[in-house]
């Protein structure tokens, strides 16, 4: 589905941020535009400066340089009127691991002046047969599902979400997806930061990719993977394998990758290429023991824009 | 679920069944002091006076001498041989040696101060059995009265040191641990207001602060007689301004630590000087002249003062006025500079 950027005011605009630590760049010249009711994605490895740049945003870390418009309004002249209309989930936010659910809902919903009804979000958050139990005894998921509540009982305009899923298991990182969708859909803005493609894929409307302080791609997920010369990963085993040589002479390949046993294909085109390697295979006498192909993500994007992976970058 | 109150209020409020639900913090708050309490209590209960060790050297005319000390109700006596004398003397064992004469010698170190009361001792009781007769005949009023004793000084510096040590530690700690937790960081991210944070911890001192008092001052009354003699008013206010002068300083020491290692250390800096300056344990009158109106500007100082002058001296108001001011005054300027200085990530 093509993409139409909105046409309403920006709810976060960046220009030239910079920010060090000690001889450290994190943040190296970022620019960012996110448009109102949009899910945007900051994508990246760790130590990309994803973080550093969303607590500049969120007006907890002063930038070395740089403009940061945040709602219409800069941290200057904002202050806590703009905080009325933002939801803030930092990485790893600890609560107060003695108090429970619901008086740690309670607390943050007294500092906003208008929010949602604590039992609404609790409801919302399936955070219901836990709304007495203390902090420390909810699983991770629980946590970061309350964290999130915290965010949303202001009834927030613009939400912040710092690698809301890290270290969850799918089933509660499902669970967070569609809590956010569910915001989205009700008109809100979010910017999240993530080092899942699936994540990225799933929830973004556009996504910068951040490497070294700097965005070194945006569009949306389609747009960002279309631009890759070869789209499509086809993996295959044979037995014996083929030779390199053999595989880089095939139509339409832009890169091989021998992974053990099984051989990755970066390709153009799936109808040129499989043929092809089927036609080899049969003249080597090698016999197919598995072909998988799947579009190429956000992920072989990364590596093929800094020749490393996301993870281990 | 109920509608939340005010911010100052829920903050107050969470701060105080955070507190209950941490048992250790219970213990030293509440607990700790007692126990303290017991053990000074009973190393300094009232007894009889102390006798004072002494010995007589065998040879001629001892046993006599030995007869004649022993009806002294000050001295209690033993019978040494010479060389077993002279050990006992050097290691400390006995005050006083005599070695009977004519004319009897008395050893002593004359810079032991029980050395001279014993010489006293000995020297009038040998004096009269030799037949001295005295001119005046005084009459002795031993004073017991309540106010007067050990544990009537103690104990309001026990409190004193308490509502400093509740008050700085309780404080510095939680701000540290909610520090390195990301807690303040996450806190500050809402319209909260920053005050309001550092002022419902200050609130939430209070609540415990009725228990802590009431055990400490209820425990003195019932345990060892200690009464209130001044107005229970005049206790309360120096309590109070006691508390938010700890409170506001505990917030200032823990102002910029981002470890409970960094904050320990700045609480043992701040508090060590007043543990032994201020008072608590004997009077800050044994430190030269010069170095008191330094000493009486420390806040443990003026707190242990007020509460010595409203409970043992039974003043009023009035009497503690200075004080409870300088309280208030480290209480403000320690409360403005921490929330200036305060790091909240």
């Amino acid at each position: 589905m093509p993409y139409h950027p909105p046409v309403r005011e920006a709810a976060i605009r960046c220009r030239g941020l910079r920010k060090s630590y000690g001889d450290v760049r994190a943040v190296d010249g970022l620019d960012l535009e996110v448009a109102r009711g949009e899910c945007f994605g900051l994508l990246g490895p760790n130590g990309a400066g994803k973080t550093t740049t969303i607590e500049i945003l969120e007006g907890l870390t002063g930038a070395d340089g740089g403009e940061v418009e945040v709602l219409g309004s800069t941290w200057h002249d904002g202050g806590s009127r703009l905080r009325e209309r933002l939801g803030i989930s930092l990485q790893e936010t600890q609560l107060a691991e003695k108090l429970t659910v619901e008086e740690t809902l309670l607390l943050f919903r007294s500092f906003y002046p208008q929010g949602r009804d604590p039992e609404e979000v609790v409801a919302a958050l399936s955070l219901g047969e836990k709304r007495h139990a203390r902090v420390g005894k909810l699983s991770g998921g629980q946590r970061q599902r309350l964290a999130v509540a915290c965010a949303l009982v202001g009834d927030p305009e613009l939400l912040f979400l710092d690698e809301p899923t890290t270290g969850l298991d799918p089933q509660s990182r499902r669970e967070l997806w569609a809590v956010v969708e569910r915001f989205k859909a009700s008109g809100g803005t979010v910017l999240l930061t993530t080092h899942y493609m699936e994540e990225a894929e799933r929830l973004c409307d556009r996504v910068a990719i951040v490497d070294h302080g700097r965005v070194i791609a945006l569009g949306t997920p389609d747009e960002l993977v279309a631009r890759l010369h070869a789209p499509h990963v086809l993996e295959f085993q044979t037995d014996p394998p083929l030779p390199p040589s053999l595989l880089r002479s095939l139509p339409g390949v832009a890169e091989e990758h021998v992974n053990g046993s099984s051989t990755a294909l970066a390709v153009r085109s799936l109808a040129e290429t499989v043929p092809a390697l089927l036609a080899s295979a049969d003249a080597a006498g090698a016999r197919l023991v598995s072909l998988a192909t799947h579009r190429a993500t956000l992920e072989d994007l990364f590596v093929a824009l800094t020749g490393r992976h996301l993870r281990d970058a | 679920m109920r509608r939340p109150m005010p911010p100052l209020a829920e903050l107050a409020l969470v701060r105080t069944k955070e507190f209950v639900r941490e048992p250790e913090a219970v213990f030293w708050v509440l607990v700790f002091p007692l126990i303290l309490a017991v053990g000074l209590g009973l190393a300094f209960r009232s007894r009889p006076p102390d006798r004072i060790p002494v010995a007589v050297a065998e040879g001629p005319g001892a046993g006599a001498a030995a007869a004649a000390l022993s009806r002294s109700p000050a001295l209690a006596v033993s019978t040494l041989s010479p060389g077993d004398g002279r050990e006992a003397l050097r290691t400390g064992r006995i005050a006083l040696l005599v070695e009977p004469g004519p004319p009897p010698t008395y050893r002593l170190d004359p810079t032991r101060p029980d050395a001279r009361a014993a010489r006293l001792e000995v020297d009038d009781a040998l004096q009269r059995a030799a037949g001295r007769t005295d001119p005046l005949r005084p009459r002795e009023e031993p004073v017991t009265e309540p106010g007067a004793r050990y544990i009537d000084f103690l104990l309001p510096g026990l409190l004193g040191l308490n509502l400093m040590g509740t008050g700085m530690w309780g404080l510095g700690f939680t701000v540290v641990t909610a520090r390195t937790k990301k807690l303040l960081k996450r806190l500050v991210a809402t319209p909260m207001r920053k005050r309001d944070y550092l002022l419902a911890l200050v609130l939430a001192r209070l609540v415990f602060l009725v228990a802590e008092v009431t055990a400490l001052v209820g425990f003195g009354w019932l345990a060892f007689g200690v009464a209130v003699r001044g107005p229970f008013v005049a206790l309360a206010l120096a309590i109070l301004a006691g508390t938010f002068a700890f409170a506001g300083l505990g917030l200032l020491v823990a102002a910029r630590a981002r470890t409970v290692e960094g904050v320990s250390g700045l609480m043992n800096v701040v508090m060590l000087p007043m543990w032994l300056l201020s008072g608590t344990f004997f009077s800050y009158e044994r430190f030269p002249e010069a170095a008191r109106p330094w000493i009486r500007l420390l806040p443990l100082t003026a707190l242990n003062d007020a509460l010595r002058a409203v409970m043992t001296e039974g003043h009023g108001l009035g009497g503690v006025l200075p004080e409870l001011v300088l309280l208030c005054v480290w209480a403000a300027v320690s409360f403005g500079l921490a929330l200036r200085l305060f790091r909240w990530s």
